[in-house]
């Protein structure tokens, strides 16, 4: 490809569009490839070749569906357009035969409720109720993720040529800041400050970074946007290096998503020959290159402070802060850390407006947001909704409720820094206010679901165990106190808890939030208050079970 | 030097030379050997050593921080179970167990043929086909301790 000027990307995008009329996906992801996609893929290509069809077969990202990969759409004209689920390549010549040819779509094959859960906002600018609504995995199961040209066509760089060529850097800032983008990566901090803090910080040389490490165990919804949309993450890494000055940048990707890595380099390889990356994005004066860093199974490489560090090549161990990043980052200069969520956001907020995002969620939590929804439910997935829905109403309308026979017990937000949202405590919307009001978070993203063959005691153990051993060991409370706290729990675990137990793990809770060096040590009580806060008898009965037996 | 280890050099005189001109390129350069053998020996890291003038200390030092390296080899098949938490709440302790019931061995450990090692991972990401094991590096989905014995057969060469 040759370099991209401005008006060039209007015409790629309709010269797309024109092309793709009948046209079959299929999910991608390492999910959907776990469960055979591959295959799939391959018969389908097969098939049409056979039969001389003129098909559009793409690969895709993640569709959301987990529960129901492989997963493939097809739309060609003449029948409507449709989702099949659970697709054997033995299939493959029923769907082609039946729906390509004789437009007659398979039904008995179809998954009509998960095609009805996908509002995207390139389609529908606005919510409805108890729906999922898509902005950060708009074009994730759409989209091409290694071809350019097809995130063109889906409305790509739209907002990063709105950027270079109506607004100044400063304009950008105050359109993200007024949009009212709070982090995805777990703290919820105003997106538009820090890229303002950034902009302002004294230095020669800034930074952008993209937090892709992804750290709570059970999640993965940075996974599935660096897999099935690799572009917008990047288009919007671009858009926030515009606004704070950056002419360098790195993403930072944990080594266990090898597919996720694969795709983002080539989505830079392809933008850089696009004139999307490197000197003189199209045609301007404005450069920016981008490169990925592996991180390398450390969990506190997820902190911002030992992120740096690790990118800088050395033990991922945190830093007291201030100096803030955005003061002092990256070999010293001023840096921007985001999440990836919060970066596939960018672009859909400087092409529709701040305004059209404020309408979107609530007052103080403006957007949408990603969820992992796994454990025991029906239907676990990717999950996208505006802030404010009801846990209730991903937990039981997106996600189907218990299993067959169960009862939901609990819900589990933030992971290992997070806390437990009791069954009857559903109704509370998912806003950064009102999870931390129940002592739990919104984290990054991951929902687990518990039923009432879980012990609650035993995955506060679990969660603990975890933040033990991915302690750096540079300060004292966290590596000492997580070491005690585990010990406790897992007498408790294994029903030998004695009565001063309760006591002791709310002091050493304590002492850890208050004198920990970083956000690992603060929060890895939380899982254990929060338990003991909502299931008080839990604990009881794992100390008179040892009572009885003595 | 026998043929394989100038080899070996050459590898990473090349990994070394790709990545010098980047800032902070230590780990990334292991990464690049440890893809290549499985893990980083330590002939190599004092080889890594010379040609990135980097002490040799502070190679291990990154080493040994990061769980992801290897200082040993691999063992022919590399089984490891995701604990993650959503393969946690379904099973992967059970799935484990049986794996070492019919290896003899341990999680941690690798038989003595060298032929199976039991390792955990961390969340692979496809926590929607929960309980997930990787055998090698390739996810098998919505395992349980049934399939054990099958998995094992398959690791044939
Ligand atoms: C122990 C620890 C682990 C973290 N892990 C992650 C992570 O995996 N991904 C992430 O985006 N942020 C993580 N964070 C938060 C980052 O430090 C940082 O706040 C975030 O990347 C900022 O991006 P945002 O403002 O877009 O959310 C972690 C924080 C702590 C204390
Ligand atoms: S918890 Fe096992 S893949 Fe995520």
């Amino acid at each position: 490809m040759t370099k991209l000027q401005k008006d060039e990307l209007e015409t790629i995008a309709e010269r797309r569009r024109a092309k793709r009329t009948d046209w079959i996906t299929v999910g991608m992801g390492s999910c959907g490839l776990a469960a055979g996609a591959d295959a799939v893929f391959r018969a389908l290509q097969d098939g049409a070749r056979e039969r001389g069809l003129e098909l559009d077969i793409r690969k895709t990202g993640c569709v959301g569906a987990c529960h129901a990969e492989p997963l493939v759409e097809v739309d060609v004209q003449g029948a409507p357009r449709t989702l099949y689920g659970h697709v054997k390549p033995e299939w493959v010549d029923l769907i082609l035969d039946s729906h390509v040819t004789l437009k007659r779509v398979v039904q008995r094959l179809a998954v009509p409720e998960i095609a009805e859960q996908r509002r995207t906002c390139n389609d529908h600018p606005q919510p409805e109720a108890n729906r999922q609504f898509k902005i950060v995995t708009r074009n994730c199961g759409l989209v091409d993720p290694e071809d350019l040209e097809d995130y063109i066509a889906f409305g790509g760089y739209q907002a990063l040529r709105r950027c270079l060529f109506e607004l100044s850097p400063e304009e950008v800032v105050e359109e993200v800041e007024s949009s009212g983008l709070r982090g995805r990566g777990g703290a919820g901090f105003s997106t538009g400050l820090k890229w303002r803090l950034t902009r302002e910080a004294a230095g020669r040389e800034k930074f952008i970074v993209c937090n892709g490490d992804e750290g709570d165990p059970g999640a993965y919804m940075d996974r599935s946007v660096l897999e099935g949309d690799p572009f917008s993450v990047i288009e919007g890494m671009t858009i926030a290096a515009y606004a704070i000055g950056a002419n360098e940048g790195y993403l930072y990707i944990r080594a266990e998503y090898p597919l996720a890595v694969a795709r983002i380099e080539a989505a830079i390889r392809s933008a850089k020959l696009a004139g999307l990356l490197g000197r003189n994005i199209l045609g301007t004066d404005f450069s920016l290159n981008l490169e990925v860093r592996l991180g390398a199974g450390a969990f506190v490489c997820g902190e911002e402070t030992a992120l740096i560090a690790s990118i800088e090549g050395k033990r991922g161990t945190p830093r007291p802060r201030p100096p803030y990043p955005s003061v002092s980052g990256l070999w010293g200069g001023p840096t921007c850390i985001n999440n990836v969520e919060t970066l596939a956001n960018i672009p859909p907020i400087l092409s529709n407006g701040a305004q059209w995002f404020r309408s979107i969620g609530t007052e103080r939590s403006p957007g949408t947001k990603v969820f992992a929804l796994t454990g025991k439910v029906r239907r676990p997935g990717l999950v996208e909704i505006p802030m404010g829905t009801p846990l209730r109403v991903v937990v039981e309308e997106i996600g189907g409720g218990a299993l067959p026979g169960r009862t939901i017990k609990a819900v589990q937000t933030g992971g290992p820094s997070g806390g437990v949202i009791p069954a009857a405590l559903l109704d509370t919307p998912v806003t950064y206010e009102d999870l931390a009001e129940l002592g739990s978070m919104m984290g990054s993203g991951g929902m687990i679901v518990m039923d009432d063959e879980d012990s609650i005691v035993d995955i506060t153990r679990f969660y603990l165990g975890f933040c033990v051993e991915e302690s750096c060991g540079k300060c004292a409370p966290c590596r000492i106190g997580g070491r005690q706290m585990l010990t406790i729990l897992e007498r408790l675990a294994e029903g030998r808890g004695r009565p001063e137990d309760l006591d002791q793990l709310r002091q050493i809770s304590k002492t850890m939030k208050a004198a920990s060096l970083c956000g690992l040590g603060k929060s890895a009580p939380n899982p254990v208050l929060s338990t003991l806060r909502f299931f008080p008898e839990e604990y009881q009965r794992a100390i008179s079970a040892s009572r009885s037996n003595a | 030097m026998p043929a394989q280890e100038k080899d070996l050099a050459a590898d990473v005189a090349l990994a070394a030379r790709k990545w010098q001109k980047k800032r902070g390129a230590l780990i990334m350069v292991l990464h690049e050997i440890q893809g290549r053998l499985g893990y980083v020996p330590r002939e190599i890291a004092l080889e890594l050593s010379k040609q990135m003038n980097v002490p040799l200390a502070r190679i291990y030092e990154v080493l040994t921080f990061y769980n992801f390296f290897e200082l040993e080899p691999p063992a022919k098949y590399v089984i490891s179970g995701c604990m993650g938490t959503a393969c946690y709440l379904k099973g992967t302790p059970q799935i484990l167990q049986e794996f070492g019931r019919l290896l003899g061995i341990e999680v941690g450990q690798t038989t003595p043929d060298g032929k199976f090692s039991l390792t955990t991972v961390r969340c692979v990401g496809c926590c929607g086909q929960a309980p997930v094991i990787l055998v090698n590096g390739e996810v098998k989905s919505k395992v349980s301790p049934k399939d054990v014995p099958h998995i094992l057969a398959e690791c044939t060469d």
